[in-house]
């Protein structure tokens, strides 16, 4: 498996690739902050949040519908705030009948649930640009600069490298399973569901083992190599007159869409 | 792979106040774990833990087909509780769960906190706590409390996710925690089965991970108390939201709960408000920092109390 199945970073020569990671993280967090504080119903401010999302993407040289266009990821989880739609504190729109159940969808809680879906919506976005925009190293340096405690961070790197070393070797066991599984055609390959998942433990146990002693390998190789507990890096990370300019006007628009939105 | 996990929450469907809350839980609790895991274990488990946190991110690629195209999926929390101990699992289970957020947008930033909270906590009190309190017994008992703290981890993480839901007014609870608790009823006997037959596998081949020994040393009696504790409170409380939505709702409602979630915090909280600042934004304000502080005072609490029982 190629080391960028899980590589979401986009490589580009843009204002928003060269802008200092800790400025992402924080513009990013204040953005998804900005959407969950705005009232429900303000579309108002929730369009002019999509704007500055659509300017981003065109900053960032990617395509003004780059983020748009994979943005649907956290639609199925809409599916649970389907609900709020009968939320009993606002006027009835309508009955319907379900069996047993009397659905009745309120003003309030239309309102209540599309502003959820384009609060999340509006959310996600930031969050796929930011990753795609910033190279994930530089990401957890900049957790480290905002005093993530760096035994997370240390975790969290050694995650991202191990994570495609040992998402290959899950392909190879599930490969195995599968070469081992032959069917023929009309016979019922497989046993029970309890004898399957009996496979798959037996597949989680060993990928564990070989994880665990995999660790142990790779920490005396770190060790020769001269690892004293601090991962390193070139990139030195240094607040630049524009990071902070370009920090700032973002605050300033983010607490204008407040504005906005409450009024 | 990169379907979104239904426990995952994305950000927006929290109000800030409870995910300010739970961000508050969660930071003392990994904080706890940062500090013993600092104290109890050597600079060698970091790239362990950051190897082991690989394992459970890749362990939730293995599915098996179950029944009519869906397919059990593991999730690992009550797995890593178990051989790792807790406090390790927090700290894995955290890693796991923010790069799923931050890499793969699988869970929200804001909603993070809980997100931690429901996967990586609750697993680990319910499954190290009642692994913890048979470790002594004979294999068969161990991993037929390894499967129900398994299954139970599961469906604690279904309900509490469910209830923030519907405090932050996202969800009608009478609908959300049938729902939620009767598909994860199911996945969750995907993840007990899975479960067992990975300690099974890893017994028969490095025994010395598992013995009682090394799982009394990872975690003190105090765990066994916090896990029974979640435990009973989940096996109570589902078929209670379940069948008496309006009595959990009143009970919500008669402690001020209920408001805490009803929009954003400004607008619809009349009832919840400071008495001497009147009822200004300002003394909303000031009523969900004092929630969120007294909160956090219990967690501490709790986590002292633990670390106590732990010695």
């Amino acid at each position: 498996m190629h080391a960028d199945v899980f590589d979401r970073y986009h490589e580009s020569e843009s204002r928003l690739h060269r802008l200092d990671p800790r400025v992402k993280v924080a513009v990013t967090v204040l953005f998804i902050l900005s959407n969950a504080l705005l009232p429900d119903g303000a579309w108002s401010a929730f369009g002019l949040t999509w704007l500055l999302l659509v300017w981003a993407n065109h900053l960032s040289r990617l395509g003004v519908d780059f983020s748009f266009r994979r943005s649907f990821l956290a639609l199925p989880f809409a599916l649970a705030a389907t609900s709020a739609v009968f939320s009993p504190l606002g006027n009835p729109l309508a009955e319907w009948r379900l069996g047993p159940l009397t659905l009745i969808p309120t003003d309030y809680g239309l309102v209540k649930f599309f502003s959820i879906l384009v609060r999340s919506w509006l959310s996600v976005q930031a969050a796929i640009l930011l990753v795609a925009v910033t190279r994930f190293p530089d990401m957890i340096h900049a957790f480290e600069h905002l005093r993530v405690p760096k035994i997370l961070t240390t975790i969290i790197a050694f995650l991202y490298r191990y994570l495609f070393v040992l998402a290959d070797e899950v392909v190879r066991l599930l490969r195995a399973r599968e070469s081992r599984s032959a069917a023929a055609p009309g016979v019922r390959s497989a046993r029970s569901v309890l004898w399957r998942a009996k496979v798959t433990g037996n597949l989680a146990g060993q990928l564990f083992l070989r994880s665990y002693e995999r660790s142990d390998r790779i920490h005396n190789a770190m060790l020769a190599r001269g690892y004293d507990g601090n991962l390193r890096t070139l990139n030195l990370h240094v607040m630049k007159p524009g990071d902070w300019s370009f920090f700032s006007m973002c605050v300033i628009l983010i607490l204008l869409l407040q504005l906005i939105g409450r009024l | 792979m990169n379907s979104p996990l239904p426990l995952h929450i994305p950000d927006g469907f929290l109000t800030v106040i409870i995910s300010g809350v739970f961000w508050a839980v969660t930071i003392v609790m990994v904080g706890i774990a940062i500090s013993k895991t600092n104290k109890s274990l050597g600079e060698k488990q970091v790239p362990l833990m950051g190897v082991m946190a690989a394992f459970i991110f890749a362990a939730q690629m293995l599915n098996f087909p179950v029944a009519g195209g869906t397919s059990g999926h593991f999730l690992g929390g009550a797995l890593a509780a178990i051989v790792l101990g807790p406090w390790a699992a927090m700290l894995v289970m955290t890693a796991v769960i923010g790069v799923q957020a931050l890499l793969f947008q699988d869970g929200g930033l804001l909603a993070m906190g809980a997100n931690i909270f429901n996967m990586g906590i609750l697993t680990a009190a319910i499954g190290f706590g009642l692994y913890r309190g048979v470790s002594g017994r004979t294999r068969k008992i161990r991993l037929a409390v390894a499967g129900c703290a398994a299954w139970l981890a599961v469906v604690a993480s279904a309900l509490i996710t469910s209830l923030q839901l519907w405090l932050s007014g996202a969800s009608q609870l009478q609908i959300v925690v049938p729902a939620m608790l009767g598909v994860h009823i199911l996945i969750g006997l995907g993840e007990a089965l899975i479960t067992v037959a990975a300690l099974t596998f890893i017994e028969r081949t490095r025994p010395d991970l598992l013995n009682q020994e090394s799982v009394t040393e990872k975690g003190g009696r105090g765990w066994i108390v916090a896990g029974v504790i979640v435990s009973i409170g989940a096996v109570l409380l589902s078929p209670f939201a379940s069948t008496h939505p309006d009595g959990l709702e009143r009970v919500a409602e008669d402690m001020g709960f209920l408001h805490l979630g009803q929009s954003a915090p400004y607008r619809l909280l009349p009832d919840y408000t400071i008495p001497f600042l009147g009822a200004t934004p300002l003394s909303t304000i000031v009523a969900g920092v004092v929630g969120a502080l007294v909160v956090l005072g219990l967690a501490f609490v709790l986590g002292q109390s633990l670390r106590k029982a732990g010695r």
